[in-house]
């Protein structure tokens, strides 16, 4: 005899099947995205919102994090999109901007010849079926629920086009922003499909004091061509007090293509960044970085799976944390290489500087290799700064206080400073600068 | 002037210091050379401030201001400079902004503006010029991936840019072949002045030649047991510290 367990639906869960059941009529796509819609609320229906007995979501229990589900943003106003008009102001170049999950074009500028903009309703509404592969993540991260959830209730998001060969020089900025004054959750996806020998950087960030309050279910999928050269990099840094931000990040290689990532997360939000990451192609470069700065009760999760399928790739996932007052970061990296992926290198690193006894850090590296001529590796330190260092700096006139800043902005910067954009170098060091900044003042 | 005043000092229970006493006068290189585990280089460390010392009893007066009772930024600040026996790594703070760092920091604690970046530049340029450091090791993160002549090389031109009252040179011949034992000698000798005395701790009578002292201390049991001249230092050579270590094995 078995006992058998029928897991009750908490709060959030029904609010979410009520929310998909209200919503699916009006969500955009053809009889194929409608499928693809149901098998995904399904799978999320099985398996409910995460909690700590899934391994990967171990620590992050969303199901109790997470008491409520938010009623869904409505589609952006005419009044909100003026008003953000002003807050966006001319800054930003090349800028797409998505408002609640919803691309806004009136908002958004003209990209360079080369480059295809359409919304995702719209390239869902068609539902091609060359699209539906590349919109499904290419099958990475499908047995994950929120990866499941965000298929099931994708609202909208930008499907941008790189044409072969195009060299787009200038960052194209993905700006997100809020509509609504109240929390709400929003639910987008977005796809950048680069075409072979093309170049182009895409940048993520967010406007506005706070940043999105509620719940965000975001996913960007980027599918790289053979031999093209792409640049990613991503600011969460303005997350609000009790927001929820679960960004799903997708990325296949083809073959001979370069790839750069680097992440900046810090805010006072819970932010769980997922990593899907596969090496089709062979001999393609991918290097994953990422930084999270958290002071207060702050929660970071970074969890991440590159499975190296091609020959000869070189794989380089390299996270940093600077834990302060009571904060806790994650993360868990799992290199996976097939059978046939030999002369892999691949190479995972994560490093915490714990400030104080009250932080916590959990690290999770694994490897999984089925082949046999690879070299690849992981490792993962936590520690507090060096007393000895900082003896040396005070011994030449730089008191304590400043002398940990120049350590820990040395420490996170160290990974900002690889973005092959010197202009984006300056942004996330100014940004790392003025986070340390606000920890000297406190 | 460097005073240290009956100076009782113990690592983890362990005596290191014993009632140490040494003055140093305005202009005045001193060399204290003595056998291993003397407690050199705890007087060194302890004069610039590092943790892990339990100072009993004592006072180490530069011009007449009490360095135990402050910080080891504001020693700094007030003119004292330690160049490390192990200058250290610092990964990711480039050469240039450290050094810009530390000028400005004491310049700031003496109520003295900053320098402008131009005029630091320049300083910078003279300074690492006449120590033979190449321009593009200012742009690397300080002694990152250099030799052991470069990081004692990189210590000295700190001190030509700070300009301290007094230095302490803690085993500085260290690590270093002939060439740069040579150069970092010169450096050192190019900033002495009728103003500012220097403390030389050393094992080897030669450095001793480069930088030739005026007095020299014999260390032992942690505290001075022999004065003399330069001499000293050439007879130290011949009969070594064995008298000195049986003086303080019949003291104890």
């Amino acid at each position: 005899m078995s006992a058998q367990i029928i897991p009750s639906k908490t709060q959030a869960e029904t609010g979410l099947a009520d929310a998909y059941g209200a919503a699916k009529a009006k969500l955009p796509g053809n009889a194929e995205i409608v499928k693809l819609r149901e098998d995904a609320f399904s799978a999320f229906t099985e398996s409910g919102l995460p909690h700590r007995r899934i391994e990967s979501w171990h620590y992050t229990d969303l199901r109790t994090i997470m008491r409520e589900a938010l009623p869904v943003a409505p589609a952006p106003s005419a009044s909100a999109i003026e008003a953000l008009r002003k807050e966006i102001g001319t800054g930003l170049t090349q800028k797409l901007v998505l408002v609640d999950g919803v691309f806004v074009p009136e908002l958004s500028d003209t990209l360079p010849a080369g480059v295809t903009v359409r919304s995702l309703a719209s390239v869902l509404a068609e539902g091609k079926a060359d699209f539906i592969p590349l919109i499904s993540g290419m099958g990475l991260g499908s047995a994950d629920p929120i990866v499941a959830l965000n298929a099931a209730m994708m609202q909208d998001g930008v499907v941008i086009e790189v044409a072969p060969g195009a060299a787009i020089a200038d960052p194209i900025n993905l700006l997100y922003a809020t509509g609504t004054a109240t929390p709400t959750a929003c639910f987008s996806r977005s796809l950048v499909v680069v075409g072979q020998g093309a170049s182009v950087t895409v940048c993520e960030s967010s406007i506005g004091e706070g940043s999105r309050t509620g719940q965000t279910f975001g996913a960007l999928i980027f599918s790289v061509g053979d031999e093209a050269n792409v640049g990613h990099t991503l600011s969460l840094t303005k997350t609000a007090v009790g927001s929820v931000r679960l960004e799903t990040f997708i990325v296949e290689l083809g073959t001979k293509a370069k790839f750069d990532s680097f992440a900046l997360i810090a805010g006072s939000g819970l932010v769980r960044r997922q990593i899907f990451m596969r090496f089709a192609g062979d001999e393609s470069e991918g290097a994953v970085r990422g930084v999270s700065l958290l002071r207060g009760k702050e929660h970071a999760d970074t969890t991440l799976f590159a499975e190296h399928v091609g020959k000869s790739c070189i794989g380089r996932e390299t996270f940093r944390y600077i834990l302060d007052d009571e904060a806790t970061g994650i993360f868990q990296g799992k290199i996976r290489v097939a059978p046939g992926a030999q002369q892999t290198d691949g190479k995972m690193l994560s490093r915490a500087l714990l400030l104080t006894d009250m932080v916590a850090m959990n690290n999770k590296p694994e490897l999984e290799i089925f082949a046999d001529d690879v070299a690849c590796g992981h490792g993962a330190t936590c520690g507090g700064l060096s007393e000895d260092q900082i003896f040396y700096m005070q011994a030449r006139g730089i008191p304590y206080a400043d002398a940990e800043s120049l350590l820990l902005e040395a420490f996170a910067a160290e990974l900002a400073d690889d973005i092959p954009h010197e202009s984006l170098v300056e942004v996330f060091r100014a940004e790392i600068a003025a986070w340390l900044a606000l920890r000297v003042k406190a | 002037m460097l005073e240290v005043k009956n100076l009782n000092v113990s690592v983890a229970g362990r005596k290191i210091l014993n009632d140490f006493c040494l003055t140093v006068k305005d202009g005045e290189v001193a060399a204290i050379m003595g056998p291993n585990g003397t407690g050199k280089s705890t007087l060194s460390y302890v004069i610039a401030g590092k943790k892990d010392y339990e100072v009993h009893s004592g006072e180490v007066l530069l011009n007449g201001f009490n360095l135990l009772e402050v910080e080891p930024d504001v020693r700094a600040s007030k003119g004292l400079f330690l160049a490390f026996q192990y200058p250290l790594e610092i990964p990711g703070v480039a050469t240039m902004t450290f050094l810009k760092a530390a000028v400005n920091a004491q310049r700031k604690h003496r109520g003295e503006a900053e320098l402008s970046t131009p005029d630091f530049m320049k300083k910078v340029k003279v300074a690492s010029d006449k120590l033979g450091i190449k321009s593009d090791m200012m742009k690397r993160a300080l002694n990152v991936g250099f030799s052991g002549g470069e990081k004692k090389r990189m210590d000295i031109l700190q001190m030509a840019l700070l300009e301290p009252a007094f230095g302490i040179l803690d085993e500085t011949d260290s690590g270093l072949d002939i060439d740069a034992l040579r150069i970092v000698s010169e450096g050192v000798n190019s900033l002495r002045t009728e103003k500012r005395g220097f403390l030389v701790i050393t094992h080897y009578q030669r450095l001793l030649d480069y930088i030739v002292p005026d007095t020299v201390h014999v260390m032992s049991g942690g505290k001075i047991v022999r004065t003399g001249g330069k001499e000293l230092a050439l007879e130290l050579e011949k009969s070594g510290y064995a008298e000195y270590a049986t003086a303080e094995s019949a003291a104890a």
